[in-house]
């Protein structure tokens, strides 16, 4: 990495050596976290008595939810409390949201479930194993209702609507229209579109959501302890929902977090159903969030599909764009949505000079996990459509992909450039960095390098992406979502405040407190070093604290862990603190001293005068009598040590009329190109080399720098190639294990080489922007062009959706799949089942040749005996009416086994020719529903008995096992039939797998 | 271990004491035949170190040595650890007279943590690992350091650090 | 995700497992490495009322050479049978393969029988166990029996064996001098499960190969050799293959990418496997 030498014009420490700003500090923090002593929220100790809470969740995507029975769960030994929706009716309410529609989302279903591990129900018992035992007890009785799956089903017009009293699933609609886009496109030569869709991931920290909650009944407030990470802008939304006044939710966050990356926010429904929980069991109550439960409803970035027209000359210059975004925020619009749509709405076009700009945004829910905060936030989202779309413009005009950036990049004398959506483009000049990122990377070399492999026949593409990282989020942006005459109804919001305070204590021990909710990035050594360097003394002479109280501690709405906003907003308000307090002590000491305040100089942990450093104080002596003697003060002076800023971005204004909107205070700059190569055997592609350029404003300490970029990148890399939260067509969720969602590891993550340039920002007080969250806008495009660049010869300009896996790439570099030989199964005189997948769930069909009547087989149906005895793991069959039965089966393969109520019924009855048989359960596993056709054919021999089957199967067992969900659903149902084939006297076996006697023989119990 | 000399069957309901060596001091403590090695160490016996993010196996980061051998606390019983030596993260720097490891030196030098989430699981497979290969190839470290999942470093620092640690670099470049 | 309750035990002997194995039937499981079955403890996938634990058991730590055949006794983990210096000679498949189970940490504790048990069709080891064409020692209170691999496994998770049965240990014959062995797989990541696995052998006349990932459990399918080179209808012969395999979508791989990793990396170990003969 570049070395960095910047000035420190603000600071004057001119007697001491270089500050400490700037430098590569290792962390305070790291000890503790060496060494294990470091504490986490599940580390801390809760008080006596403490109830542990398990989550019943819904195992459907959508149902309405008729009833809950908690009564055997209650009689398990140790469990004090299970607190279902009525509870939450009586004490909480629902949870405000950011759009003007009637929508509820209540901390516990009330009605209706709208995704799989929504929570129904809490058990509250002595240990968490425990109150697990008693989940299973739970019954609750659902109506399924049909699922809306995507987004494309959301806006169809019959769709189910989630939320009734909406009456659609197209929540919110806007249009914006910003200069000539109209005029534009009439005048360009041509209009190159692209049409992309982003998909559902998430960044999953290690550490997962703890709550600790407790009521007090006298006051009536509530003290929680949670890893939550902010804005602290949903802490009024908590207090609304548990009907009290914020000053009466005493919100703590623990010493340490194990990573955030904006998921610890979604934390936030828990922290109110826990302060529930405490409230009715009347006992504190602790939550832990296992990895099953945080892959399936904790929260998720959104999904977005995205078109964007671009009005283009014929030298690549863009001199409009149209896009029309449609987001998926899930099943409920949770604080803060829609506001991942918005956050990048100041800088829509990038890092472009696009002067005319159409959007339409639109907002679907649809049975999914309710989507926030993610690493990237809606640039991730974006970017893939912007630079795939400038890519598509030099692939349609053939031209170099890194000309038409070029050519469209703002120009630095335009800095501070004003976009044309309202956002000010506040420093930089971006084509002098891309050139100095084309030749410090070594582009040319890369180059012949995809020449020289290309000419072997191999697979090798080069992709570039260029992106302004926003950072610093206004708290205004989010109602752009709202009209300017619902603004003006609501009041404007604006800023993004910052805090910070600094006490000195009568030793001269200087302490700082920031509500900055740090999740593990080091907060506390970049404090301590911009703090040291204002007071000039030594790094290890200044304590940190960024555990937060608040009941105690300073903050607003805009404090936490989000939008990138620490270096920029937190480290520049502690340093406007520092530097007030240290005017304070000088005024304190000018007299002594015998000179001007201004004079007073700070260094080496002495004060003395600039004119005579030789007659020094020591800085305690200073602090002892700020403390001791704060009558020798001049009139009117203050003695007080301690000093809170408050500090907000001045250029953060509410949206205008026109919808303008200046969505962050700083936009760093950020340029990559990469090199990939894919094998033509598997589809597995390679990150052979990949260069990202930053300009981040000054950097504060370039080691911390470092490890941001690398670990954004890391995400990306995942977001690119690995990670979705895969759900199957009828809402079954698909990703429940870190088996499933597949987070990289060593040996899927390259070393990225990583470049700098520095331009101060001028907004913020130490000049720093944002740094974390590039590469998630910049990586999964950049590798995506590359492909695109790859696959050029193959397919033109067609890139896979995310995650580009190996099996998307294979279908598109291999040829046409030979057909299946006639020799292969399917001749002869039995069919296997095989497995087609349908449009839901699995589906397959076979046909067996059986020695009796048509009659006969017709008999084994139709008798409840006999089906009893076909019925996999069947121990009871009741008839409830006609051809309706209620059975108990304990169905599932090997030890994997769950007791299921199911509902059985023959329909469609044609005797003796054809039926229907369905049936449907569920258990503590999770949901089966199946339909079989079954058709009844006279031969010479028999009966030729062919069954057609679809069954979905839903639950805990779908989002663990999905690998072998389907060959085990097709065990199950081959077993039936097997059985039935047998009962009718037909051959037990198929002839090729001898091995199927014995398994037959084991079915049917006549082995033991 | 010596061998078993005779059958022992722990009832379900009770709670049964459960004897191990934790960093070199032995310790007792109680448990249900369910209660999993990780949430023992760290309720039980207050050995909060050890983390757990997963508990199916996957992330590492409850890693610790039973009997010197790097292993999931999260994929193991309580009872099953009874009588043996457990060594966790707490134990690194107790064994090196107080101050931390040359591997705890150089993960701090190189910034391979941040949340610090996973680090204890790493070291501690780590600490097994180079006991058993002194001197991995970066391939080798990376092929073992897949056993853990980071969301924070992208790995490198964790690669780096260890590199150094047994005199080599890391490549810092995938082809140049 | 913690697990339901269950009595331990922790028997001295193989036949004090055994009793309490016939005793418990259906409602008792054995755990050896824990490696599989914990994870589904955990989630309560699996719930036994009681667990044997063979992982103490002397008895079942043998890993040793008897009558051709290397035998791997039930408390033997992945990791000690990596490390045993001779196994690229003696069963070179296992030796390529068993670095493609999970983890160094996994392999730690994670033991072949217990694999073999557990049967899931993406697994190393029982590919391993059909491809040279191996066998499971079974036994109960009562008796010992062998089992041909290729006839043990039956499906997912679903295998000969009865519920009061162990297996006991493994047998892999030891290659036979001029035999030619060769593995790939694909996985998504490093260590998952694979999604396609496959396992070449070329001895004496005839090449064959041995996938797993695709069907239900792993499945071998051998060919003579042409004039001591691989049949010259190979690609029709892997492509019916690849279709008799089936495979199936799930959300990483879909079956069709299954079925071109059979006929490709098919291809690819074929030819390995004959060019490394010894
Ligand atoms: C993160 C991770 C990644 C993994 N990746 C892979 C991989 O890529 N490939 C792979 O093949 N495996 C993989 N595994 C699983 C592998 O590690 C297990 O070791 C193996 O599947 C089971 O062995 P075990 O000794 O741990 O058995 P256990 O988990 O103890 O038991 C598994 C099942 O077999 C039964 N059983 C065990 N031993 C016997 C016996 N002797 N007789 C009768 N029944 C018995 C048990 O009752 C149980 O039902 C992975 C595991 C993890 C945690
Ligand atoms: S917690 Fe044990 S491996 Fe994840
Ligand atoms: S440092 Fe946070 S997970 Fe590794």
């Amino acid at each position: 990495m570049t070395a960095t030498q910047t000035a420190t014009q603000t600071i004057e420490t001119k007697a001491s050596p270089a500050p400490f700003v700037g430098r590569a500090m290792p962390r305070v923090e790291d000890a503790a976290l060496l060494t294990g002593v470091a504490r986490y929220a599940d580390d801390l100790p809760v008080k006596p008595g403490t109830l542990h809470a398990a989550i019943l969740r819904s195992p459907h995507a959508h149902a309405d939810l008729l009833g809950i029975d908690t009564a055997a769960a209650l009689a398990v030994p140790g469990v004090a409390a299970v607190v279902t929706g009525a509870d939450a009716q009586r004490h909480a309410s629902a949870f405000l949201v950011g759009v003007r529609a009637p929508m509820e989302h209540w901390c516990l279903a009330i009605d209706r479930v709208r995704h799989v591990g929504e929570p129904v129900a809490v058990v509250l018992a002595d240990s968490r194993y425990l109150a697990e035992d008693a989940l299973d007890r739970i019954e609750v009785r659902y109506r399924p209702l049909p699922p809306v799956t995507s987004i494309a089903l959301a806006l169809e017009e019959g769709s189910e609507p989630l939320h009734p009293a909406v009456g659609s699933n197209l929540v919110n609609s806007r249009r914006f229209r910003y200069g000539d886009p109209e005029a534009a496109f009439a005048r360009a030569a041509r209009t190159v579109s692209v049409e992309v869709e982003y998909p559902r991931n998430s960044c999953t920290p290690m550490e997962c959501f703890v709550v600790l909650a407790d009521y007090d009944a006298a006051e009536d407030s509530y003290e929680v302890l949670s890893n939550f990470s902010g804005p602290f802008a949903v802490h009024p939304v908590m207090a609304r929902a548990l009907k009290v006044p914020g000053s009466r939710l005493r919100l703590k966050t623990p010493p340490h977090s194990g990573g955030s990356f904006g998921n610890k926010q979604a934390v936030f429904p828990y922290v109110v159903l826990m302060g529930l929980c405490a409230r009715v069991a009347g006992r504190p109550v602790k939550w832990v969030e296992d990895r099953l439960e945080h892959l399936m409803a904790a929260t998720s970035a959104t999904a977005r599909r995205m078109r964007i027209d671009a009005a283009v000359e014929p030298d690549g210059r863009v001199l409009a764009l149209r896009m029309e975004q449609t987001e998926d925020c899930g099943a409920y619009l949770r604080a803060p949505e829609p506001a991942s749509l918005y956050r990048n709405h100041g800088n829509l076009t990038g890092a472009y000079d696009i002067p005319n700009l159409a959007v339409s945004n639109r907002i679907v829910v649809t049975n999914k996990t309710p989507t926030g905060l993610n690493r990237g936030f809606g640039g991730g989202q974006l970017y893939y459509g912007l630079e795939r779309l400038m890519n598509r413009v030099a692939a349609e005009l053939g031209l170099d992909p890194l000309d038409v950036i070029r050519r469209n990049l703002v120009a630095a004398d335009a800095m501070p450039y004003r976009t044309a959506s309202g956002g000010t483009l506040d420093s930089g000049d971006y084509r002098a960095t891309l050139e100095q990122a084309v030749r410090e990377g070594a582009l040319d070399t890369l180059k012949a390098r995809r020449d020289a492999l290309r000419a072997e026949g191999r697979l090798y593409g080069i992709g570039y992406a260029a992106v302004v990282e926003p950072s610093i989020s206004n708290m205004g942006y989010i109602t752009t979502v709202l009209t300017a005459e619902e603004r003006h109804k609501a009041g404007p919001k604006n800023g993004a405040q910052a805090t910070a305070s600094v006490a000195v204590d009568p030793t001269g021990g200087v302490s700082v407190t920031v509500a900055s909710a740090p999740q593990g990035q080091g907060h506390r050594t970049v404090l301590a070093q911009v703090v040291a360097d204002v007071f000039g003394l030594r790094f290890e002479d200044i304590r940190v604290n960024t555990d937060l109280d608040t009941g105690k501690d300073a903050w607003s709405i805009a404090s936490g862990n989000y939008s990138s906003r620490f270096a920029g907003a937190v480290a520049g308000a502690a340093q406007v603190a520092a530097t007030r307090l240290r005017g304070r002590m000088a005024a304190l000491v000018a007299g002594p001293l015998n000179c001007r305040v201004e004079d007073v100089r700070f260094a080496g942990g002495k004060v003395f005068s600039d004119a005579n450093p030789d007659n020094s104080l020591s800085f305690s002596r200073v602090a002892a009598a700020g403390h001791w003697a704060p009558g020798t003060l001049p009139d009117g002076q203050e003695a007080a040590l301690r000093e809170t800023a408050f500090w907000t971005p001045e250029p953060l204004k509410a949206p205008t009329d026109a919808d303008h909107i200046n969505s962050s205070a700083c936009y760093g700059f950020i340029f990559d190109f990469c090199g990939v190569e894919i094998d033509r055997t598997t589809g597995a592609l390679r990150i052979d080399r990949y260069v990202t350029m930053h300009d981040a404003g000054r950097l504060l300490n370039p080691l911390l720098v470092e490890g941001q970029i690398l670990g954004g990148f890391a995400h990306a890399v995942g977001t690119a190639l690995y990670e979705e939260y895969a759900y199957g067509d009828d809402g079954r969720f698909l990703s429940g294990t870190f088996a499933d969602y597949l987070v990289p590891t060593a040996c899927e993550v390259p070393v990225p080489v990583i470049l700098h340039r520095e331009s101060p920002s001028p907004v913020t007080p130490l000049g720093a922007k944002g740094v974390g969250e590039g590469n998630c806008m910049s990586t999964p495009v950049c590798l995506a062009n590359a492909v695109a660049d790859a696959l050029s010869g193959i397919a033109v300009d067609e890139v896979p959706s995310l995650p580009i896996t190996p099996a998307k790439l294979a279908a598109l570099i291999h040829p046409p799949e030979p057909p299946r030989p006639a020799s292969a199964a399917g001749s002869g005189e039995t069919s296997p089942p095989a497995a087609v997948k349908g449009g839901r769930g699995l589906t397959g069909e076979g046909s067996r040749e059986v020695p009796a009547t048509p009659e006969q087989v017709w008999a084994i149906l139709l008798d409840p005996k006999e089906l009893a005895a076909l019925l996999p793991g069947c121990e009871a069959l009741d008839l409830v009416g006609p051809n309706a039965y209620r059975a108990e089966v304990v169905v599932g393969i090997g030890p994997v086994r769950g007791r299921y109520t199911a509902e059985v019924a023959l329909s469609d009855l044609d005797p003796p020719n054809a039926l229907t048989l369905t049936g449907s359960g569920s258990s503590a596993l999770g949901t089966g529903r199946g339909t079989g056709h079954v058709r009844l054919e006279r031969t010479a021999g028999g009966t030729r008995v062919t069954y057609r089957y679809s069954a979905e199967v839903g639950g805990k067992v779908a989002a663990v096992g999905g690998r072998m969900l389907d060959s085990a659903s097709r065990l199950l149902i081959g077993q039936f039939f097997e059985k039935l084939v047998a009962r009718a006297g037909g051959p037990a076996a198929r002839p090729e797998t001898p091995s199927l006697l014995a398994r037959l023989l084991r079915l049917l119990g006549l082995n033991r | 271990m010596p061998p078993l000399t005779s059958t022992s069957a722990l009832t379900a309901e009770t709670r049964h004491a459960v004897s191990i060596v934790l960093n070199g001091t032995p310790r007792t403590g109680h448990a249900h035949p369910r209660l999993l090695l990780s949430d023992f160490l760290r309720h039980e016996l207050g050995a909060h170190g050890t983390r757990v993010g997963c508990e199916h196996g996957v992330c590492g980061a409850c890693t610790v040595r039973i009997e010197g051998v790097a292993q999931r606390a999260c994929l193991t019983l309580a009872v099953q650890a009874d009588g043996r030596r457990i060594d966790t993260v707490e134990g690194l720097a107790q064994a090196n007279g107080g101050r931390m490891t040359a591997l705890q030196e150089a993960f701090r030098r190189h910034h391979a943590l941040q949340c610090g989430f996973c680090t204890a699981g790493i070291l501690m497979s780590l600490t097994d690992y180079l006991d058993r290969n002194p001197k991995p190839t970066e391939e080798e470290l990376r092929d073992m350091l897949s056993g853990h999942l980071c969301r924070c470093t992208g790995y490198a620092g964790i690669v780096r650090a260890v590199m150094e640690v047994t005199g080599q670099t890391m490549k810092e470049v995938a082809h140049v | 995700m913690k697990p339901a309750s269950f009595d331990y035990l922790r028997p001295a002997t193989v036949a004090d497992a055994l009793a309490a194995l016939a005793a418990g039937g259906d409602d008792a499981r054995v755990i050896a490495g824990g490696q599989s079955l914990m994870p589904m403890l955990n989630m309560r996938l699996v719930q036994p009322r009681l667990l044997i634990d063979l992982g103490r058991l002397e008895e079942l730590r043998t890993l040793r050479v008897e009558d051709g055949w290397l035998s791997v006794g039930a408390a033997v983990t992945q990791a000690e049978v990596l490390a045993r210096r001779t196994l690229a000679q003696e069963v070179p498949l296992l030796a390529a393969a068993l670095p493609w189970v999970g983890h160094f940490q996994t392999r730690n504790r994670g033991t072949l029988c217990g694999s073999v048990a557990h049967a899931d069709p993406s697994a190393e080891t029982p590919l391993c166990l059909v491809a040279t064409g191996g066998e499971v020692v079974l036994r109960n209170l009562r008796r010992r029996r062998t089992v041909a691999a290729a006839d043990f496994f039956l499906g997912p998770l679903t295998t000969v064996k009865a519920a009061d049965e162990i297996v006991e240990c493994i047998r892999f014959p030891l290659a036979r001098p001029g035999s030619g062995h060769a593995f790939r797989e694909q996985s998504m990541r490093h260590g998952d499960f694979a999604i396609a696995a496959c396992a070449a052998t070329v001895d004496g006349e005839r090449a064959s190969l041995a996938v797993g990932g695709v069907a239900d459990r792993p499945t071998t399918r051998s060919w003579p050799l042409v004039a001591g080179g691989l049949p010259p209808d190979l690609d029709d012969a892997l492509n019916a293959f690849a279709w008799d395999l089936g495979g199936d979508d799930d959300q990483h791989a879909t079956a069709r990418y299954r079925r071109d990793l059979v006929r490709r990396i098919g291809r690819t170990v074929l030819e390995e496997a004959l060019s490394c003969r010894r």
